[in-house]
């Protein structure tokens, strides 16, 4: 062969490793930026329902004793640090379901109560969505990154390896 | 909001997947939104306003059968134009995974994508050996939901990470009135347990009913035995003692009407299923027909049915805690009167418009702080 066909073999083969690298490198940047999305939707969701929950609580329908519980643990989900997130999340979805699922709950705010219990129920209900979309998301990426291209080479930049958001969110069911 | 559905089968061919989809498009309708379902139909075929026809389904063997799918080149190009076109908010694919429409649609969109999986089986080879391929586009998918916690189990044992659960809905409306059939039904009929389900199935649990009408065919002279669904005949009649046969009537496989009509024309429906029933898909049919409901205790019915204040339970499996049950509701025409109406109200819970506002929910929390669904660079 002569020199130039060789030349022209390895050019070749350089374009396509690197197109091919450059299709991996887009195909994690695009799910980083999915993890990026489903995540903004969390905090959103979340943020949504401790503020419902609040305005459930400070709405003079229920009794002074379930009012406080519902606002302690909306105000701590709101105002919990990074390290304590996961927990008063889920103390506020526990808190919801015992204060939701009293039996006649639905009657005794009938009325007055009935678009705010209905958007409270979209709220959790959304919170759970929400959760599992993005922790669907951080798996996806993470396998992406644990495959051996990426682990060797870094197409996925400085981004860091996304965490997965684990919660008890059972949404309450208001009889 | 603008939604666009992709059907992944032809769409004038009955199926399970089609009727969710046409299902759900009415109820998103009714809700005030905009719609557009592409599906595989001919150009001239007769469609619902909302369907857009993606070209005809060629039937080719897949994953162990012969199914009728859309591809090519012509179906890409059709699904990019609907797509470039529509102007969505957002994407809703059915059963992604099917080399056809769906899967085309990944390719072809950027945006909030939602996916539903109806497929529930074992592990099998085809899947697992697509899977890489399917990857890159599936990964494109904001939101999956699983229409069982069954099909639930085979996307995250195929394909990883996770999918929020929305059962089917059931168009209770379509189910709520109808004539029994001839000869059912009405005060000189007789009184008369239904069945509905295949007959050669072990686990819808005809055996146990049968067994039961053994003991309250003896005790009662007129009571009859209605049951509808495929399976061989000769094979259920064998079980049946010669004395009590012309007291059995096998319908075989009936239209939907006449299943409609089926549910009006007996006393007491009976669900003996001994399980592997993810949702009680017969059972939210019958209650939507108000008929009384005798269901055995697994979890799933007890779940439908509230722990039997929607209809009465017994002991799976068990013939002799079947009879009892069924004759005490046989003998408490009140009883009936009230477990029909609870039917009726409970199962309002799985009307298609609660379902579709669930689908919903969904819908707008992919939607959230998304510009809505674009053609993706070819």
């Amino acid at each position: 062969m002569s020199p130039l066909l060789d030349l022209l073999v390895v050019l070749l083969a350089l374009f396509l490793v690197s197109t091919y690298l450059s299709w991996r490198a887009g195909r994690l940047d695009r799910l980083h930026a999915r993890v990026d999305l489903a995540r903004a939707g969390l905090d959103a969701a979340l943020v949504r329902r401790a503020a419902v929950s609040l305005e459930l609580a400070a709405s003079r329908l229920l009794d002074p004793a379930t009012s406080l519980v519902l606002a302690t643990a909306a105000h701590q989900a709101r105002t919990a640090d990074h390290e304590r997130r996961e927990f008063a999340e889920s103390d506020l979805s526990r808190a919801l379901r015992a204060v939701l699922e009293q039996p006649g709950f639905r009657e005794a705010v009938e009325g007055e109560g009935s678009a705010l219990l209905e958007e409270l129920e979209t709220a959790a209900q959304k919170v759970e969505f929400a959760r599992r979309f993005y922790n669907d998301a951080v798996a996806t990426t993470r396998t992406a990154r644990r495959r051996p291209l990426a682990r060797v080479l870094p197409l996925a930049g400085r981004a860091p390896l996304p965490e997965f958001f684990e919660i008890d969110d059972v949404p309450p069911e208001v009889r | 909001m603008r939604i666009g559905i992709v059907c992944p089968y032809t769409w004038d061919v009955p199926g399970g997947v089609q009727q969710h989809i046409r299902d759900l498009a009415e109820a998103l309708l009714a809700l005030g939104h905009e719609v557009s379902v592409i599906a595989p139909a001919d150009d001239d075929a007769p469609l619902e306003h909302y369907v857009v026809p993606a070209g005809r389904a060629v039937p080719v063997p897949y994953n162990g059968s012969v199914a009728r799918l859309a591809f090519g080149f012509l179906s890409a190009s059709r699904v990019r134009r609907w797509i470039r076109e529509g102007g969505f908010d957002v994407l809703h694919i059915h059963e992604p995974a099917a080399p056809s429409l769906g899967l085309l649609a990944c390719w072809a969109a950027d945006g909030p994508i939602v996916a539903t999986f109806h497929a529930s089986y074992e592990r099998s080879r085809a899947v697992t050996v697509s899977a890489p391929i399917l990857q890159s586009a599936l990964e494109k998918i904001t939101g999956r939901i699983a229409v069982s916690e069954a099909a639930r189990n085979t996307l995250v044992e195929h394909l990883g990470g996770d999918a929020v659960l929305i059962p089917n809905g059931v168009a209770t409306e379509k189910y709520a009135a109808a004539e029994p059939l001839p000869g059912w039904g009405g005060k000189d009929a007789g009184p008369s347990l239904g069945f509905l389900g295949r007959m050669d199935e072990p686990r819808k649990g005809l055996q146990v009913l049968l067994k039961a009408f053994e003991t309250l065919g003896r005790q009662r002279p007129d009571l009859r035995l209605l049951v509808a669904g495929p399976g061989d005949a000769g094979d259920v009649l064998a079980r049946v003692s010669p004395g009590l046969r012309d007291r059995v009537v096998l319908l075989g496989l009936v239209s939907e009407a006449d299943k409609i009509r089926a549910y009006h024309s007996v006393d007491v429906f009976v669900a003996p299923n001994l399980g592997g029933e993810s949702f009680g898909i017969v059972l939210t049919e019958a209650m939507s027909s108000g008929a009384p409901i005798l269901a055995s205790d697994i979890e799933a019915f007890r779940r439908v049915l509230q722990d039997g204040r929607a209809g009465a339970l017994f002991t799976t499996g068990d013939a002799e805690s079947l009879a009892e049950e069924a004759a005490g509701l046989l003998d408490d025409a009140a009883r009936r009167k009230e477990l029909s109406e609870a039917a009726r109200s409970a199962v309002r819970a799985y009307d298609w418009s609660t379902v579709a506002r669930d689908v919903l929910h969904v819908y707008e929390t992919v939607a959230a702080g998304a510009i809505g669904v674009v053609e993706s660079a070819p």
